[in-house]
């Protein structure tokens, strides 16, 4: 089969994407630039009235803001649960890795919803802490950004585990042993030999966290609630509250955007320290 | 080089490691000098990089003790032995240049500034690699890589030396040259050594001494010379070197000195190993530049049947089949030995050490 004939296979599927994601990414595009929610005049109001506002930078800085708080999370929690899970016999793995998927096969409602349940007023947490005299007023917790965080901790978290367990379970074990026999502590082992041989794992998985928190408008809404206000609200206000369509445009081009520059910075840093797994 | 020409003792007293219900090594006990390389050989899965595993501190035994210099070990973490270990895969560093890799050890160990830098240097130049300090490890080839591992190892001055398989993925003449090397720096630091490997010409030209391990026990612990020459048991005058096997009977005994009939059809007298019985079952062990042909029948010798010759760099290589069946190997140097079809008659070399095992019936 020659070179043309191959080409010539891929085309249904590049035609598929095209239609699928670029076209509406164009229209977007072209919708934002009218001026009227009717989309008759033409023109920058849109991206004047929302650049002009001082308000939506705010709203840009607490929603990139999320995601880095929750990256941070996913990893102080998720670097030694993959710790653990190297160091743990086979079949305790499997169980682990069944409850790390957990949250992927349930549906993003009833994760968030059960997080209510848990972080509510009534709620878990504040019973286990009332009883235990930690506190003595129900600590406040659903919509506030804290709380928000929490629940996104969890519910990203294996996007953070799964990249990060599949690139340390190919590190060469005797690494570890040669850097004690050399002398090294643990820590310094973790610090000078693992740390950086699994920074792949480790920056696909902030990636991957990282787009998915800043994009959560369920848990951010639900568990958020409308005082925290993040892009993904404010263009769902605009697009299906008060059908400015031209504005939610707007809005979703900057969160695209924004999401993207940080996601781009992340994974350009990471194939700078990349490439050292398969030395 | 700064050396330290006094070496320190190894003790590995009744060894047994366990993983799950599995005996890995089973009640290992070895003596090793100041100073001396021991081979560890034997076939795959016998126990002995888990061995070394155990004295270098990665795995806990289920009993016996390890000691260096009359002080047991055990209880010390990998990180507070001072025992330097050679991968089979090297395991260097792959995130850092062949600099870093040496200096690892020396800045886990606090040293800091110069010294440092000395230090590797000295090293990289003593295995040969002092251009090579800012290269990656998958930049050198796999000798390099061998020769930084060893670099690395010996820069921190341990206090024993583990060589697990360090040249099994050389080629030839590498492997030949670093041997070399090896033996060189373990004898200027004095370094008491334990070599891993399955390669009895390795054990047999770098060892002082070779403990020839099998599922897990060692089934002799000596010197290249007497392991070749008077092997202890019959797994180990298999497992080294190549040997003839023939079936008898002890005839009569008389003191240290039995009369073998064998069944190829000749009386051999031979000195007798503790515990054998007129009438017994043996197996006798010949090794096949042990054996000669002659053309004269003769009490000690046993016909045969030729069959191919082979020439062997120096030496000729003879097929031949007794009586009763048994396959013979026998060698002579060349130029003695036209190749004459009318030797038929074969017997034991006038310097040949036959050994007697009592054959499992
Ligand atoms: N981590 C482990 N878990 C369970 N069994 C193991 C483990 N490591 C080794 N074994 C078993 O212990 C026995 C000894 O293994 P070991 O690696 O010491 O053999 P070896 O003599 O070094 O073999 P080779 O020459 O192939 O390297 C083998 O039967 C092996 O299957
Ligand atoms: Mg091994």
């Amino acid at each position: 089969m020659n070179k043309l004939a191959e080409w010539q296979l891929t085309l249904p599927l590049a035609l598929a994407f095209a239609a699928i994601f670029l076209a509406p990414l164009l229209m977007l595009v072209g919708v934002s630039f009218f001026d009227d929610d009717k989309i008759t005049q033409p023109g920058v109001a849109q991206w004047a009235k929302f650049l002009g506002d001082p308000f939506s930078y705010k709203v840009i800085a607490d929603t990139l803001l999320l995601g880095v708080k929750t990256v941070c999370a996913t990893i102080l929690v998720g670097y030694p649960l993959a710790l653990v899970y190297l160091d743990s016999p086979q079949r305790l793995q499997k169980v682990l890795i069944f409850i790390i998927v957990m949250p992927l096969l349930l549906s993003v409602v009833v994760r968030t919803f059960a997080w209510i349940v848990v972080l509510g007023r009534e709620g878990v947490v504040n019973q286990v802490l009332l009883s235990l005299g930690i506190i003595s007023e129900p600590l406040r917790l659903l919509q506030t950004e804290l709380g928000l965080v929490i629940s996104l901790t969890q519910i990203e978290m294996p996007l953070m585990l799964l990249p990060l367990i599949s690139v340390m379970s190919r590190l060469d074990p005797n690494l570890r042993d040669a850097s004690a026999a050399l002398g090294a502590s643990r820590w310094r082992t973790l610090f000078t030999v693992i740390v950086p041989l699994s920074m792949p794992g480790l920056v696909a998985g902030c990636l991957l966290v990282f787009a998915s928190a800043t994009t959560a408008f369920i848990s951010q809404t639900v568990i958020g609630g409308v005082r925290l206000i993040y892009l993904p609200l404010l263009i769902w206000q605009q697009s299906l509250v008060v059908f400015n369509w031209p504005f939610a445009a707007v809005v979703s081009i900057t969160l695209l955007v924004s999401v993207l520059t940080v996601v781009s910075a992340l994974s350009y840093l990471g194939r700078r320290s990349g490439g050292y797994v398969h030395g | 080089m700064q050396s330290t020409p006094t070496g320190r003792t190894l003790d590995v007293e009744d060894l047994t490691v366990r993983y799950g219900q599995a005996l890995a090594v089973d009640g290992v006990t070895l003596a090793i000098e100041p100073g001396e390389v021991v081979a560890l050989l034997g076939p795959s899965g016998c126990g002995k990089t888990t061995l070394l595993r155990v004295i270098a501190g990665f795995v806990r035994q289920a009993a016996g003790r390890v000691r260096v210099d009359g002080a047991p070990i055990d209880h010390l973490p990998a990180n507070q032995r001072n025992i330097g270990i050679v991968f089979q895969n090297y395991a260097l560093f792959p995130h850092m240049t062949v600099a870093e890799n040496v200096a690892y050890g020396l800045r886990a160990r606090g040293v800091r500034g110069p010294e440092v830098l000395a230090r590797v240097s000295r090293f990289l130049d003593t295995v040969q690699l002092g251009g090579f300090r800012e290269r990656l490890p998958r930049q050198l080839s796999g000798g390099q890589q061998q020769r930084v591992a060893l670099a690395r190892a010996l820069a921190v001055e341990p206090s024993i030396l583990l060589l697990d398989e360090p040249f099994a993925a050389l080629d030839r003449n590498l492997r030949l040259d670093m041997q070399i090397e090896v033996k060189r720096l373990q004898r200027a630091l004095g370094l008491t050594t334990i070599l891993v490997t399955h390669d009895q010409d390795e054990a047999m030209s770098v060892a002082d001494r070779i403990a020839v391990m099998n599922k897990g026990r060692v089934e002799q612990f000596d010197t290249p010379v007497a392991i070749y020459d008077q092997p202890q048991t019959l797994f180990v005058n298999g497992f080294i070197g190549t040997t003839n096997l023939l079936n008898g009977k002890v005839a009569a005994l008389d003191g240290g000195t039995a009369t073998v009939a064998l069944d190829a059809g000749a009386m051999l007298r031979l000195p007798s190993p503790a515990g054998l019985s007129s009438g017994a079952p043996v197996m006798l062990s010949v090794r096949p530049e042990q054996l000669a042909l002659s053309q004269v029948p003769g009490p000690e010798s046993w016909r045969i049947e030729r069959g191919l010759s082979l020439p062997l760099g120096a030496q000729l290589v003879h097929e031949a089949r007794t009586a009763d069946g048994a396959s013979l190997k026998i060698v002579e140097p060349r130029r003695a030995s036209p190749a004459d079809a009318a030797r038929i008659y074969c017997t034991l070399a006038a310097d040949a050490r036959p050994t007697l095992f009592p054959r499992p019936t």
